[in-house]
């Protein structure tokens, strides 16, 4: 085994750990510190494709904004019933779909033929390249998106604020 | 960097995604709490931006549009889960539960 396939090994074990842990831990809290665990892991596979720009977006957003967002609404959320809600009461239906789905998956991929694999080569893209595609070629997508952002924004916050409105009414 | 891709097949990545992709589901048919459920979404859409960064590498290295799009998906990600954290919020406040079975008030 190589240096490269050992470190994939490495980083794919801590990504599906996390991910087990995400959805097994018995306590919300924990659950958010392994779902940190799997960006992370997420983010170095970023950067074994040679992709060093998204694996940088990926820990300041990904392992650092979103979930110190969720763990704010986690803490907002408390209730009493939390232990109930951990897991359903369907659960082995669930066990059964997803074991299927994952089998459908890798028998798939595995009896698929890939194109691309011939010359064996990762390029790594420069940020400017980068860059100047996201703003010259994707402009357009590019625009939109920031649009759905800040329309996304403004209506979390006309959602979560309290309504002066309904206070009047009530008086 | 370069040798990376023939030391490691397209294909691993590929399972490695859709391990992390299944385990998200189990964790939104099972989890009964709102702010969990959004964490397995965002352990899926990671999934999805894995194969999107695999493609993109092994297939077309010059276009690499699968980077583009990964970082769309992750701009569209962070405005989903602050929508979704405000409209939890609120329930939260209305009914005093994130737990999404006991949220049926459109159900007959």
């Amino acid at each position: 085994m190589t240096v490269a396939q050992g470190i994939f090994y490495l980083i794919a074990a801590l990504a599906v750990a996390g991910g087990l842990g995400v959805v097994l831990a018995r306590n919300t809290v924990y659950a958010a510190l392994f779902l940190i665990l799997a960006l992370l892991a997420v983010a170095g596979i970023y950067i074994l494709l040679a992709s060093e720009f998204l694996a940088l977006v990926q820990v300041l957003i990904y392992a650092g904004a979103i979930t110190v967002l969720l763990l704010f609404a986690l803490m907002l959320t408390r209730v009493g019933d939390l232990e109930e809600t951990m897991v359903g009461a369907q659960w082995p239906l669930a066990v059964v779909a997803s074991i299927l789905l994952v089998g459908l998956l890798i028998t798939t991929i595995a009896t698929s033929d890939w194109p691309g694999d011939a010359d064996g080569m990762i390029t790594r893209i420069p940020f400017e390249t980068l860059g100047e595609a996201l703003f010259r070629q994707w402009a357009v997508p590019f625009e939109i998106a920031s649009l759905v952002l800040l329309i996304a924004l403004v209506g979390a916050i006309v959602l979560a604020r309290d309504e002066e409105g309904d206070v009047e009414e009530a008086e | 960097m370069e040798a990376v891709a023939q030391q490691i097949p397209l294909e691993h990545f590929l399972v490695l995604s859709a391990i992390l992709f299944s385990i998200g589901v189990y964790g939104v048919l099972t989890r009964r709490n709102a702010v969990l459920i959004i964490m397995s979404v965002e352990l899926m859409l990671n999934a999805a931006s894995i194969n999107m960064v695999a493609f993109a590498a092994y297939t077309s290295p010059a276009a690499f549009t699968g980077i583009i799009f990964a970082i769309f998906i992750i701009t569209i990600a962070a405005a989903e889960v602050g929508l979704a954290l405000a409209i939890i919020l609120r329930i939260f406040r209305n009914r005093g539960t994130a737990n999404v079975d006991e949220v049926n008030a459109l159900k007959w």
